[in-house]
């Protein structure tokens, strides 16, 4: 790899891309997009305790079992992906 | 606009604990017996942005704040550590500042101190930035912060040679795709750092369409290990756990046990170790749990000592469970759960080794519990032996929760967390307006009326024959601990009365008692003194009795005195000065003429080691207070004169006695304060050169409608002051800060410091023909509270504004109604054949709450304040409709609603026929989901009358909506509602609402509407403000303004014309205004801007709101509300929100304030940054830009800084430091 070829876009993009999580690409799908938008925002949630208790208020859950939710919608938070059309 | 923000009540929920040793300090007891690990322990607690640090007091068992900071940041997890051989614990945090913080609490000089701060990525909550979880390993080597998703750093603690601590470049575990549940460290003694994490991959599922990956996917706990040789973290094992674990609690190890963990699943506790079968045991249900519901364990603590070790666990339900390890060597052959006791659902669990147990509660209030014991009785009980696994799973094994057996409360800490609403208003005619609070959730949901001020507890009360004018305690000896004498002067008798087991009169103590008196004190080491009009009568410890008697016909009018000096003022302006001499007689020293009649008097206290103060204040008719020498070369010459706006009516001295560190921790330079009290109601206060008697640096407040009488007094160690206006207040040092507070009770003539046997620190006051004596309370507080039982969760409630009744609404979702509560417990009763004292609780629809505050009484009475109600379906609603009057504390009438239906909206409404006068409109929706969508089966309106004053409801008629009505409003004789994104407007038919005109265009839901002359405000949901108009003649409504940002609005207040104040669920506060210009233009054109309406602008308003203020205060702000605190005070903006703060934001009123306080607040960001790593102005502007908003909160910060850095600021700010203190001084009374 030359010198040079640490700077352009591409590589820088890759470089981001891999350091952080959800950054966007060129092919990036809707659900993908919509993925990472939901597990953000459960991450925001969980991350800041008014919100949590805000939502186990409205729930009527303790904020145990709210934050314990959260995490496991962070697993599918958009649903099954779409079928990929493989071209 | 510019905005002085300032939290009255710092956050009262708790989002995380811990306990250690932070300070050090060994406790007496445990020194004594010689152990080593017998330091004392303190409780660092995490408020959402402040840190407090409490320690419980082991023979008072209270529980006392150290310490309150404010950090600035969300603090999300706290740990703590200790190296190896140290006697104290460091407090690392976890916040959203993207760094790790390492603090060290200094006891000496009471504040917490940045150790180390490590940066390791970008601010704020982020999914893959470090800070939600963090484990240190038990034997203080490493810690391990991790993100919930990717990152895990690994830091490495070591110490230098000069034993201070240091702290690696960070190691990397990072794994992506994968989610991380929870974090431990595992105790394995001195081998190698181990940390256990339940971890869960996702990048399969998000790639299989058919979702097999996505059923297959499997929680993994893995164990990383820190090889210290190589310094490297390796990924050693990873084992596949159940898929609901949520938390793992370390297993003490390295010859304390068998190391490894206990994993917290739904329904289970696992015990799992590397190379270790896996132990299951399933957690007992309550016996009236819905079977769909699992048990899930949301708060651990472990309790270890020398030879045993135990867990407990607490479900969300509330239930804790007592978890205990068979094992031998490290080998476990048997984990069992058995049931310990009940108590409201935590968000941490301390255990002290004192033997207390802290609980956090996640709503409500907050307790200290003794153990009384630890659940060696046989209880409900299940093992890992007897698992019995059948084809529906694991057999699950039954209990009934109990009245505690094993704890017992002590101490409660009050919790507003979450304030649902709040209502500023003067219902008690009291002098300042009280702030109404709806707290709380389900069963411990209460109003609470918040008060300004001090509370105090009465002690005794007793009436006496006539009208005391004068009250004095007087000890016999200077070294005795208590006050043996109170002496009560009336108009013409004195009072003797000895202080012991009780309090009776005693003839035999050589007072005087036919005549009033103007002082009673102790003089020198033994000898009592008592002034009367017409002499001195100096008691000596012996019986002897020196009369001094006035000369001629004139009479005292005025004494003050010390220790060792005496000056009184005799009718006409003379002042006489005694002294006491080596053999203890009271000596005439001097005499000097003032020009008129002396107003007060008052001595400076002796300094230590002295032989007599220098210091005489005198204060004249002339509106003058002159300081005079009591030094012999110079005596009674004046040092210095200082008029005041109007007579002095009382002097005191107050002396602050030079001190370093000590127990509340702040550095005092030696002070001496004058205090007067004028007759036009002010306290009027200043310094006084200890050298010259030159006074400087005066401030003074208005305290109340009659001339403050000032009294000495002590509070917490030290000298304190009460001043009696038409309230009293008290002036005291609460860590660093002189506080001036009012407190909670009615006008007092006299009072005096009280200490007895029973009551270490009191006063002894008179009001009217009573005497009282009483406590004061929870120092250092702003507000204290009345608390008043509810059944559910408070949504809103309304002042009805004649009756000055409170109508509240209140919900609960996934509960049992009252009825069928009662009907299960009785069943239940019955059942278990539990009727044995039979006072089961017969639940009277009327009562305020359900069942009282009885924890620890025996029987087996369920008070749901401490079980939580029983869990119904999550479809279910119950709800009722309460009016209270708030002076008796009494609930007049108490609708249940039917039906699953749940009040969300409520307001006062009188339609235009005045037929039926003040109408209750309540917005209800019936059978309510929030998921998977929010779905209802119908919205409807009730109308109620009030019947029987005020008192009661009688439903009127009923009319059905197709959305939630979320907001109603009165206007202009009807009703406005905002049902779903339809804003309505409804008159009153016969049987139902008539609809008269109505507007779609609002984009998601309506949630506030709040109405000015013809203009209607209407907040949404997710879209910020709508300015409406209505036009009677053409009978529409139409939309001519909207903000341009999104805000999912969870407040809303109207500020004047033009402007709404808003708050938006992620915790910001905005004002939107709308400009002026555009504002004339639509008051002027004859239309009202509806042609420019019609055209539209991309499908919203033509104009656009402006938001003028922007504020992140890093909480759920859930109710605004502008009003006034303080009587003749500006209005400010107060706010309540999630986490149980109240706030204000007060509008300055000149340039130079404004300019003053940024360039202050722009030094402490400079000087002083925040203690958890977070920039102050980043965090204030965490989603918009902060504006025209100045913290108070950071300012305020300013005294507590070193003297040389509040210099340095003041110097760059062209003042002194007093003058900054004086401002921030000002500005804090302008608010309360």
């Amino acid at each position: 790899m030359q010198a040079s070829d640490r700077f352009n876009i591409n590589s820088q993009l890759e470089h981001l891309q891999a350091k952080y999580v959800g950054t966007g690409h060129a092919d990036l799908s809707r659900f993908e997009w919509a993925v990472n938008i939901q597990r953000d925002s459960y991450a925001s949630y969980i991350g800041h305790y008014p919100m949590l208790a805000y939502f186990a208020i409205a729930e009527n859950e303790s904020i145990g079992r709210e934050r314990y939710n959260f995490m496991q919608k962070m697993l599918l938070p958009c649903g099954l992906p779409p079928e990929r059309d493989e071209d | 606009m510019y905005l002085y923000s300032l939290t009255l009540q710092r956050a009262t929920g708790a989002v995380c604990a811990v306990i250690g040793s932070f300070s050090g300090r060994d406790s007496k007891k445990s020194a004594a017996s010689g152990s080593g690990s017998g330091s004392t322990q303190e409780i660092a607690v995490a408020r959402g942005s402040t840190l407090d640090l409490l320690r419980p007091d082991p023979e008072t068992g209270r529980l006392r704040t150290l310490l309150s900071v404010d950090v600035f940041g969300a603090i999300r997890s706290l740990a703590q550590f200790r190296l190896t051989g140290a006697n104290k614990d460091y407090l690392v945090v976890g916040s959203d500042s993207g760094r790790l913080v390492i603090l060290e609490y200094s006891p000496d000089r009471n504040r917490l101190d940045k150790v180390h701060q490590e940066t390791f990525g970008k601010s704020g909550c982020r999914r893959i930035v470090p800070g939600q979880l963090l484990a240190v390993d038990p034997k203080g080597r490493a810690l391990c912060i991790a993100a919930l998703e990717k990152q895990k750093l690994v830091y490495v603690l070591n110490r230098d040679a000069a034993a201070r601590l240091t702290i690696s470049s960070p190691l990397e575990a990072h794994k992506s795709n994968t989610l991380t549940f929870a974090l431990a460290a595992l105790d394995c003694g001195f081998d190698n750092p181990v940390f256990a994490a339940i971890e869960l991959e996702y990048a399969e599922s998000d790639r299989d369409p058919t979702g097999q990956a996505a059923n297959q996917a499997q929680k993994l706990l893995t164990f990383y290990e820190l090889d210290l040789g190589l310094n490297h973290v390796s990924r050693k094992v990873s084992e596949p756990i159940d898929n609901g674990a949520n938390l793992l609690v370390t297993v003490p190890g390295g010859g304390d046990g068998p190391s490894g963990v206990l994993v917290c699943c739904d329904n289970f506790v696992l015990y799992r170790n590397q190379g270790h079968p896996e132990i299951r045991a399933v957690i007992p249900r309550r016996a009236d749990l819905p079977a769909e519901r699992g048990v899930l364990i949301v708060a651990a603590a472990t309790h270890k000592q020398k030879s045993m070790f135990f867990f407990l666990l607490q479900t969300e339900y509330g239930d804790i469970f007592k978890v205990d390890l068979d094992h031998n060597g490290d080998t476990v052959s048997e984990l069992r759960i058995k049931y310990f006791d009940t108590i409201p659902v935590t968000s941490a669990v301390c255990v002290l080794r004192s033997g207390f147990l802290f609980a956090a509660s996640e709503f409500g209030n907050h307790a200290l519990y003794q153990f009384r014991d630890i659940g060696r009785d046989a209880d409900v009980e299940s093992s890992s032996a007897t698992l019995m696994e059948t084809e529906e799973g694991f057999q699950p094994v039954f209990f009934q929760p109990r009245a505690l057996k094993n704890l017992m409360r002590i101490d409660e800490i009050e919790s507003l967390m979450p304030v649902m609403d709040m209502r500023v208003a003067n219902l008690f005619d009291e002098e300042t307006p009280q702030l109404f609070t709806a707290c709380g959730r389900g069963p411990r949901s209460t109003l609470r009326i918040l008060r300004p001020g001090l509370a105090i507890s009465e002690m005794a009360r007793s009436m006496l024959p006539a009208e005391p004018i004068a009250v004095w305690t007087v000890k016999k000896n200077i070294n005795d601990m208590f006050d043996a004498y109170i002496v009560v002067s009336f108009t013409n008798v004195t009072l003797v009365l000895s202080i012991g087991e009780t309090i009776e009169e005693v003839s035999d103590s050589q007072f005087l008692d036919t005549t009033h008196s103007l002082a009673v004190t102790l003089l020198g080491e033994d000898s009592l003194m008592q002034v009367h009009p017409n002499g001195i009568r100096h008691i000596r410890e012996d019986g002897r009795v020196n009369e001094w008697r006035t000369p001629g016909k004139k009479t005292i009018t005025k004494v003050g005195s010390n220790r060792l000096q005496v000056v009184i003022a005799l009718s006409g302006g003379e002042l006489i000065y005694f002294e006491m001499d080596m053999t203890g007689q009271l000596m005439e020293v001097e005499k000097q003429d003032m020009s008129g009649d002396v107003a007060c008097l008052a001595i400076a206290p002796v300094p230590e080691g002295r032989q007599r103060s220098r210091f005489l204040a005198v204060g004249s008719y002339d509106n003058t207070i002159r300081i005079l020498s009591l030094d012999p070369d110079d005596c009674l010459q004046p040092l210095s004169v200082q008029s005041v706006s109007s007579a002095p009516e009382s002097l005191l001295f107050l002396e602050v006695q030079a001190s370093i560190g000590g127990e509340d921790g702040a550095d005092y330079p030696a002070n001496l304060f004058l205090n007067a009290g004028l007759q036009n109601g002010v306290l009027f206060r200043t310094n006084v050169d200890m050298v010259t008697g030159q006074l400087s640096d005066t401030r003074s407040r208005f305290l109340g409608l009659r001339p403050p009488k000032l009294f000495p007094c002590v509070v917490s160690h030290r000298q304190a002051m009460l001043c009696l206006s038409s309230r009293p207040w008290l002036g005291y040092i609460h860590q660093g800060h002189f506080l001036l507070t009012p407190l909670s009770c009615d006008t007092l003539e006299s009072a005096s410091s009280f200490s007895s046997d029973q009551c270490s620190e009191g006063v002894v006051a008179v009001a009217g023909d009573a005497l009282r004596i009483f406590t004061i309370e929870r120092l250092g507080e702003t507000f204290n509270e009345t608390a008043i039982p509810l059944r559910y969760t408070p949504r809103k409630f309304v002042i009805l504004p004649k009756k000055k009744y409170i109508a509240v609404i209140e919900s609960d979702k996934g509960a049992f109604s009252a009825e069928e509560r009662e009907a299960a417990k009785k069943e239940c009763l019955e059942a278990s054949g539990a009727a044995e004292n039979g006072n089961a609780n017969n639940g009277d629809p009327m009562e305020n709450g359900d069942g009282q505050e009885d924890g620890a009484e025996e029987g087996n009475t369920f008070p749901d304040e401490q079980y939580g109600y029983p869990k119904a379906e999550s479809e279910r609603w119950v709800s009722c409709i309460r009016i209270l009057d708030p002076r008796s504390r009494d609930t007049t009438c108490l609708l249940e609603l039917q039906e699953n239906e749940a009040a969300v909206s409520i307001c006062t409404v009188n339609f235009h026929d005045k037929e039926h006068g003040t109408l209750l409109a309540v917005g209800t929706a019936k059978g309510l989901q929030f998921w998977p969508r929010r779905t209802l089966a119908g919205g409807f309106i009730h109308i109620y009358k009030f019947v029987d004053e005020g008192r009661s409801l009688e439903l009127l008629h009923k009319t059905q909506v197709e959305e939630v009505p979320l907001a109603l409003c009165q206007f202009q004789g009807r009703l406005l509602a905002g049902v779903g994104s339809v804003l309505r407007l409804y008159d009153l038919g016969k049987r139902k609402l008539l609809r008269k005109c109505e507007n779609k265009l609002f984009p998601r839901t309506i949630v506030s509407i709040h109405t000015y002359r013809d203009r209607i405000y209407v907040g949404d949901m997710q879209e910020s403000f709508h300015y409406c108009k209505y036009r009677r003649d053409e009978n529409q409504l139409y939309i001519f303004a909207d903000d341009s940002v999104p805000r999912w609005l969870t407040a809303a207040q109207h500020i004047d014309f033009d402007t709404m104040a808003g708050a938006d669920k992620f915790g910001n506060i905005y004002f939107a205004r709308l400009p002026q210009d555009i504002s004339d233009e639509i008051e002027e054109d004859p239309t009202g801007g509806k042609i420019k309406w019609e055209q539209g602008k991309l499908n919203g308003a033509p104009n656009k709101v402006e938001e003028i203020v922007q504020f992140h205060v890093g909480d759920v702000v859930t109710c605004l509300q502008k009003a006034s605190l303080i009587p003749g005070g500006g209005e400010c903006l107060i706010y309540g929100t999630v986490m149980g703060s109240v706030g204000a934001l007060l509008a300055f009123t000149s340039r130079e304030d404004v300019d003053f306080f940024s360039h202050l607040e722009m030094h402490l960001r400079q000087e002083h940054p925040p203690l958890c790593g977070r920039d102050h102005m980043a965090y204030r502007s965490a989603y918009f830009p902060v504006k025209d908003v100045i913290d108070g909160d950071l300012c305020e910060q300013y005294p507590s800084l070193p003297a040389d850095m509040q210099r340095k600021i003041a110097d760059e700010l062209d003042r002194t430091p007093g003058e900054i203190l004086k401002k921030l001084e000002d500005i804090r009374n302008k608010i309360i």
